[in-house]
């Protein structure tokens, strides 16, 4: 028995890399899943600022919690296409009924879809932070909250994506759903911004949203299990 | 298992229906006696605030319905548990029924803080209060789990999704509050703190005392009533119903 452990223990690894990397690869061959939500936060960028007026101290008063909702608007109108597709064809069954633990396997379909739609909006913060005039020292500061912060939208609204993945029309529900979940993130992620840009101490709110990160990574996937199994039933 | 017994009576619809017929007029009657007192006594017979006169009597509605409406949440949650562990219909059942409760007390909670923040305040609406931004957060978790509840074309699904939404919720809705509670006073020093609820006079405080079991008991009045059609719609199938929509 000892001497099988080990392997038992490399084999969880073999399934989860082996679901991310397959997750990485539908992914990367449609353009639109990673493309899309990018184009629609600078979209929507670009609209307040039309909305709010070309002052630009008037912009950059409000940058941090702009971009904030907006990079949330972009990850969570994403989220929809978590569990579709394996949902339509029929392979979320096929892995609910795998020997493997759920649990890894919920991680690495989240870890999948957080590198296609939220690492791509972290990526591109220091473009739309300079669109709204968030001070150059400042940018490092806010992809940092980012990068967390979209790790905590992502876990918490991939609960909303498997709670209405087997219903038709589940975009404005998971919306419904999601965003008061959202609120811790985006007070602390924003307020994270605000902290560098006023030059108060960085570490309350990040060690914060580490632990909204933290808690969101161990307990979403319980739900989100939850979630997929009962999408079986209908 | 004697001990348990009430907890497996708890799992029948019929015995449920019975003892909802029982006690239903009961609990109305003392629910209403008790806030129909305490609102006569707050509203005529305490004496007004020395710094708000008479705008603060709104507490015996406001506060009684804030109070509940954040129970009722966990109330509901506690249903949704016990439907996931258990697979209880009644529990199923208890949830949809406690959802719209719920989510009209928090309704009145934010219209009546509304209504007392104008004399108050000098304006409906105050983000600075933590509690109110946070009253707002619990209406739109309500109306999440409803709006779920209606999503679903098979109700067993539908019921399971909510119970697995409100545990979500339960998690949540201290971190939201603490959240909430930082953002406020990080914005905005606490010069509108509310302290009238610590350093209330005996005389307020009474009729307050009732109005809160009175509000709980409505609260169980209301849930009563919901439940039975909840339990008469699910159930319309079987022996016992039929026999008593004969009687």
């Amino acid at each position: 028995m000892s001497s099988n452990k080990p392997q038992a223990e490399a084999a969880l690894f073999v399934a989860f890399n082996a679901l991310l990397i397959r997750d990485l690869h539908v992914y990367f061959r449609s353009r639109g899943t990673w493309l899309n939500p990018l184009v629609f936060v600078l979209m929507v960028i670009t609209l307040f600022t039309l909305g709010i007026g070309p002052d630009p101290s008037a912009l950059s008063n409000h940058a941090s919690g702009i971009i904030w909702v907006v990079a949330l608007l972009g990850i969570m109108l994403s989220l929809d296409a978590l569990f579709r597709a394996d949902f339509d064809d029929g392979s979320l069954e096929q892995l609910l009924l795998s020997p493997q633990p759920l649990y890894l396997a919920v991680l690495a379909k989240v870890l999948a879809h957080w590198f296609i739609t939220g690492l791509p909006i972290v990526l591109a913060s220091p473009l739309y932070s300079l669109m709204l005039g968030i001070p150059a020292d400042v940018i490092p500061v806010l992809a940092l909250g980012l990068l967390v912060g979209s790790g905590i939208l992502s876990f918490i609204g991939a609960i909303g994506a498997s709670l209405t993945v087997s219903l038709r029309s589940g975009g404005l529900l998971i919306a419904l759903l999601t965003l008061p979940l959202y609120v811790p993130a985006i007070i602390f992620g924003s307020q994270f911004v605000q902290s560098a840009i006023e030059g108060w101490p960085l570490m309350p709110t990040f060690s914060m949203l580490l632990g909204l990160l933290i808690g969101a990574i161990v307990l979403a996937p319980i739900a989100i299990i939850g979630g997929l199994r009962l999408s079986q039933d209908t | 298992m004697a001990s348990w017994q009430w907890f497996h009576r708890l799992g029948s619809p019929k015995w449920l229906s019975g003892t909802i017929d029982r006690w239903l007029p009961w609990v109305l009657g003392l629910g209403s006696v008790l806030l129909l007192v305490s609102a006569i006594w707050g509203l005529a017979f305490t004496p007004p605030d020395y710094k708000q006169g008479n705008s603060f009597r709104i507490i015996y509605i406001h506060v009684p319905t804030a109070i509940v409406a954040l129970a009722a949440y966990y109330v509901m949650a506690i249903a949704g548990a016990v439907s996931i562990i258990w697979r209880m219909k009644v529990a199923d059942m208890a949830l949809r029924a406690i959802a719209p409760v719920g989510a009209a007390l928090t309704f009145l909670a934010l219209v009546t803080g509304a209504i007392w923040g104008k004399p108050t305040w000098g304006a409906y609406w105050i983000w600075q209060d933590a509690r109110l931004t946070s009253m707002l957060l619990l209406f739109f978790l309500y109306l999440g789990i409803m709006a779920l509840h209606d999503a679903y074309q098979n109700s067993a699904s539908g019921n399971r999704a909510a119970a697995i939404m409100s545990l979500v919720g339960t998690v949540n809705i201290p971190i939201i509050y603490k959240s909430v509670d930082w953002w406020s006073s990080l914005h905005q020093p606490a010069t509108l703190k509310f302290t009238e609820e610590s350093t209330i006079a005996t005389e307020m405080l009474q009729p307050l005392m009732l109005a809160i079991p009175g509000a709980y008991l409505f609260f169980i009045a209301a849930v009563m009533m919901q439940l039975r059609v909840q339990i008469a719609r699910n159930e319309k199938n079987t022996r016992w119903m039929a026999e008593r929509a004969a009687q």
